[in-house]
């Protein structure tokens, strides 16, 4: 075996491993509940009306048997993986008849219409920025720096907030939330189509600036690093041409950055849970907010299973990824 | 000709030396005396606020739902009809207090750990640092969300210790990388041959070393502290007595204040936690420079 697959093996190794306590926490804590959880959502089903006996009756079954509570914990818990394995996440508590795999599902390909496109673009627009601040100097970076970092240091949620309200309820140029005009149902045409890319760019818009702040900040930080190194030095006093300097500079300065882009990617499902909530974006997020309003456990252990396996395979490939680029890690991995 | 300096006394030395020291101060003086000013600022209408404009009770009805800002209501009211202005006083002092018990527990965990495993090295290191990469690659909006659902009930206390267990392994990372260092310097080996035992010698020789990077990460930690808390609140997961900032927007969300317009029920705690944020973040950024003056642009 080479030490690159030993390198590999190591990885895969601490992957798993994170994966599986993370799937063990997932299934103990809501379990760790104070009395029976079944109990306590039957209960309140039941408070809240509109359920008849039979229903109540069969919706306890069915939790039970799903939960397999009268069983001893392990295997309760050999049951939940092997469920896991094909797929099947359980039954909603709220939406009763509907598996949290479909709820999952629906809302899924909203979120990441919503945040891929913004993370990308945020990302390049940002890094372009920080790299100017950082060469040009002057009156750009003056500008721009505190800029960014009043931006960035301002929670996500709140420019969400400030945004809807100037730009939808005060100024009313993008429709106030929603994925859609309320009066369509989704369907493959043209209004909805239209209707869903009015709904789009505020939210849009609101996650844009928020990246484009924090990755100027950190490419100019890492420019400013490079800028200063010996290599960048050593090359002037050769008398090498400026823009071969700036490329050095830039593939280093780089680095960082990519990772940040691949983490981005992997953190995107729980990136931005509450600027759905504040746009009613019919998305992960909203999903999440109406299950823990409802108590609807099996969901939120659904969305929250999702969030760890985007954030862990993200983690995964970008190790492995810098185990094929960056020689240094390589070298490390090897003992040297 | 110029004059041949006088050898300089203990005296003179100390006070060339504070000279040196204010013109660093002053070179930085902006942006931390800015950040330390509005913090301080933030922190005495929270804490003095209530006493000095007498309104002492966030909870009492003093109007309808949404009423617009008034001579009773300097801000306005919510969707219960509590005044804003008061629950803003009382919202910075439960984020701040959650943020300081997060940050103080994140900061303990992360400095025992780190400086255990930077200086015992070996197995317990090995161990240690498995344990915190496992618990950085986890992530920990999903251990909050999971942690937060276990808990029924959720004092101010229990939030913040569940905001300080989540986040504790950056610090950790750090603290152990520079006491990997600091383990091999001199000050340390003379204390461990003249019998000081491990805990005493890491209080006493590592952690002294490294007290401006500990504040500097405590500072990180209370701020991502107090946005934690107004996240995991917007999610509905907040404690369930009491108002914080990240509650205030919560309800105001959920009763379509931004919809209907009523702007004095979301701007001001909005505002209160991006202030916050920046202060820190201010403070965070202009010691960071003190101690590294690579990042120095004049």
């Amino acid at each position: 075996m080479t030490r690159f697959q030993r390198y590999l093996l190591n990885k895969a190794f601490w992957f798993f491993l994170a994966f599986f306590i993370a799937l063990i926490f997932n299934f103990l804590l809501p379990r760790l509940m104070p009395g029976n959880p079944v109990d306590a959502i039957v209960g309140q089903m039941a408070t809240g009306g509109g359920l008849s006996g039979e229903a109540q009756q069969r919706i306890y079954a069915a939790y039970i048997a799903e939960f397999g509570l009268d069983q001893p914990i392990t295997s309760q818990f050999v049951t939940y993986v092997s469920r896991l394995a094909q797929g099947d996440l359980g039954i909603s508590f709220a939406r009763s008849p509907a598996r949290v795999q479909q709820l999952i599902g629906q809302a899924l390909p909203w979120t990441i219409a919503l945040q891929l496109p913004a993370i990308i673009i945020g990302w390049t627009l940002g890094n372009i920025l920080g790299a100017l601040a950082a060469y040009k100097k002057g009156w750009l970076d003056r500008g721009l720096f505190p800029t960014s970092m009043f931006i960035s240091s301002m929670p996500y949620y709140c420019l969400s907030i400030i945004l809807l309200y100037v730009l939808a309820v005060f100024w009313p140029i993008f429709p106030a939330g929603g994925g859609y005009s309320y009066a369509l149902t989704p369907a493959l045409n043209w209004t909805f189509f239209s209707s869903v890319m009015e709904h789009y760019w505020l939210p849009f818009l609101s996650l844009v600036v928020i990246f484009v702040g924090g990755q100027a900040i950190g490419m100019r930080a890492m420019s400013i690093y490079e800028l200063d190194a010996d290599y960048v030095r050593f090359s002037r006093s050769l008398g090498v041409d400026d823009n071969r300097i700036i490329a050095y500079i830039f593939r280093n300065a780089m680095l960082p950055q990519v990772t940040g882009l691949a983490l981005a990617i992997g953190s995107l499902v729980s990136g931005a849970l509450i600027t759905e909530i504040v746009f009613g974006y019919p998305g992960i997020g909203s999903l999440l907010f109406s299950s823990i309003r409802q108590n609807d456990y099996p969901v939120i252990q659904g969305v929250t299973l999702l969030i760890m396996i985007a954030v862990l395979t993200a983690n995964f490939l970008v190790d492995i990824t810098y185990g094929f680029i960056d020689p240094r890690i390589r070298a490390r991995a090897s003992g040297d | 000709m110029t004059a041949i300096p006088q050898e300089q006394t203990g005296g003179q030395m100390f006070m060339a030396g504070l000279k040196r020291t204010r013109n660093t101060m002053s070179l930085l003086n902006p942006r931390f005396m800015f950040g330390l000013v509005l913090l301080g600022f933030l922190l005495f209408f929270g804490i003095f606020g209530p006493f000095i404009f007498n309104k002492t009770d966030p909870m009492k009805f003093v109007g309808m739902l949404y009423d617009p800002p008034s001579a009773t209501a300097w801000l306005g009211t919510d969707n219960f009809g509590r005044d804003v202005f008061t629950q803003l006083m009382f919202g910075i002092r439960t984020s701040l207090m959650i943020g300081i018990i997060a940050g103080t527990v994140a900061t303990l965990i992360g400095v025992l750990i780190g400086t255990v495993a930077g200086y015992t090295g070996g197995m317990v290191e090995e161990v240690l640092m498995a344990l915190t990469n496992i618990v950085i690659t986890i992530p920990s909006i999903v251990i909050l969300i999971l942690l937060s659902i276990a808990f029924k009930t959720r004092s101010l206390l229990v939030m913040g210790i569940i905001i300080g267990v989540t986040t504790w392994p950056w610090t950790a990372r750090a603290v152990r990388a520079q006491t990997s260092s600091l383990r091999t310097r001199e000050h340390v080996d003379v204390a461990r041959l003249s019998g000081t035992p491990t805990l005493g010698l890491i209080f006493w020789e590592i952690i002294p070393y490294m007290l401006s990077y500990i504040v500097m990460a405590f500072v990180l930690q209370l701020n991502s502290g107090i946005l934690q808390e107004a996240a995991l609140s917007m999610l509905g997961l907040g404690i369930d007595k009491g108002i914080s900032l990240g509650i205030m927007l919560q309800w105001a969300l959920l009763w379509e204040s931004v919809r209907t317009g009523a702007w004095w029920a979301f701007i001001p705690p909005t505002l209160l936690l991006t202030l916050i944020a920046f202060s820190l973040l201010l403070l965070q950024s202009s010691i960071d420079e003190i101690f590294n003056p690579r990042l120095r642009r004049s």
